[in-house]
């Protein structure tokens, strides 16, 4: 399924109509953009507003079997012990959005302007440790770069992947969404193409049919980048034929 | 059939209703007991317009109602109202119960569903949310009839948009997109910001 198509999954899924796999899906898309996760806000509010139009008047007994219940069960654990609950800490949506921003961006210029979500992080991820956030940020300095230069194509399978390259930052960035998880105990590995000899530029996530990746190191004079199936770890040169080759876009 | 309207403000979702939440969160019964107060009713309407048997809906409205005493520490203010978080919470409850007794019952019951468009009517009522919904089917009204029959059978009825495509015989692709056009229109008419 294309990005664009899956935008107009918002609705569906704020009125929790999707099956459990699409949903699963969606979710991973959610995230990057704040504009996309705001729509879904808004109309899951939309939503409630349905079911506060039907309220009903409840039975006496409720309340008191509620009341007896929860005093046996034990509350959560807050989801991070940090002082966000406190409502002082903006956030997740405050700590993603510059690169929420630079991913629209981003993706306005690869798609004309139709807002996509190009992201693994689903909403509810709770794990973002500084290691993610730094290269986040770096991330977020490719996409936001004025020279950034966007191109993008149709991979295997329906798949479609973009690739941002920043000449002032010497670096670039690989978005793909609806990519076909790697067969068991494979990777996809990404390539520079310096003139037809590739170079590693590290591995995506296996587990993921979205990803965002900051290539590993500097682009130089790299043409375009491939990617190879290959076993996990990854391989020091490619081992496959490419499922995937693209040209990086004129500077 | 006249009845007195009572002019009262918007319901209920008031400003006490998030920083309840919160004490509860720290594990305040007395401040669950006024959440309890708030979201019962709306929480009770939602699961039984979705599932309709008044025993089921009374057992799953009861765990939705102790699922907010032990998931409150999950709320998070900034991401939305307190009620639109514990409604969200009581349709996902409502419609999983739907989803599983539906696969084990082989959906049998998917062609009486068509018959049971919803009907505000049924329930009983409270003057707080009189007003609401006579808001809310105003603005059903300003649907297409494929947005409402869309949203509504979604939402009020706990199906997915394949079996909202079925039933309606529409692309499903068209469904997605009535869906949201149509939540949107409800959006606009209803004043919602998030």
């Amino acid at each position: 399924m294309s990005t664009a198509e899956l935008h107009t999954l918002t609705g569906a899924y704020a009125l929790h109509a999707l099956p459990e796999e699409e949903r699963l899906a969606f979710e991973r898309h959610l995230g990057a953009c704040e504009a996309c996760t705001q729509e879904v806000r808004e109309l899951s509010a939309t939503a409630a507003r349905l079911g506060l139009a039907v309220s009903a008047v409840p039975p006496p007994g409720l309340r008191e079997r509620v009341l007896r219940e929860i005093a046996t069960v034990r509350q959560e654990a807050p989801p991070h012990s940090t002082s966000e609950r406190s409502g002082v800490a903006p956030g997740r949506a405050g700590r993603w959005s510059s690169y929420a921003l630079a991913a629209c961006l981003a993706a306005a210029a690869a798609f004309g302007g139709v807002a996509v979500w190009q992201n693994q992080v689903a909403q509810d991820a709770r794990q973002e440790a500084l290691q993610a956030r730094q290269q986040n940020e770096q991330l977020a300095r490719v996409l936001a770069a004025p020279d950034a230069r966007t191109s993008s194509g149709e991979l295997e399978g329906g798949a479609r992947g973009t690739v941002v390259v920043s000449r002032s930052a010497n670096r670039a960035v690989f978005l793909a969404s609806d990519m076909a998880r790697p067969p068991g105990g494979k990777v996809y590995q990404l390539w520079f193409n310096d003139d037809g000899s590739m170079r590693s530029a590290g591995l995506m996530d296996p587990s993921a049919t979205d990803d965002t990746v900051l290539l590993d190191g500097p682009v130089d004079g790299a043409s375009g980048m491939g990617i190879t199936v290959e076993p996990a770890g990854g391989s020091e040169e490619p081992t496959t034929q490419p499922v995937a080759l693209m040209d990086f876009p004129d500077a | 059939m006249r009845e007195a309207v009572h002019i009262s403000r918007a319901p209920a979702p008031g400003p006490g209703l998030q920083e309840l939440l919160v004490q509860v969160a720290r594990g305040d019964q007395d401040a669950f007991t006024q959440v309890y107060d708030q979201v019962s009713g709306p929480v009770l309407g939602l699961v039984r317009s979705v599932l309709r048997d008044p025993a089921q809906s009374e057992e799953v409205a009861q765990e939705v109602l102790v699922e907010v005493w032990r998931t409150a520490p999950r709320y998070q203010p900034s991401r939305g109202s307190a009620m639109n978080w514990v409604l969200t919470l009581a349709h996902h409850r409502a419609v999983d119960r739907v989803r599983s007794a539906e696969a084990a019952a082989a959906r049998e019951h998917r062609a009486a569903l068509l018959d049971r468009t919803p009907d505000f009517d049924e329930v009983s009522e409270q003057v707080e949310s009189r007003l609401e919904r006579e808001q809310v089917r105003r603005c059903l009204r300003t649907l297409s009839e494929l947005q409402r029959e869309s949203v509504t059978l979604a939402y009020y009825r706990g199906l997915t948009y394949r079996e909202v495509g079925e039933l309606l015989s529409v692309p499903l692709g068209t469904i997605k997109t009535r869906m949201r056009d149509g939540l949107i229109r409800l959006r606009d008419c209803l004043g919602v910001s998030a």
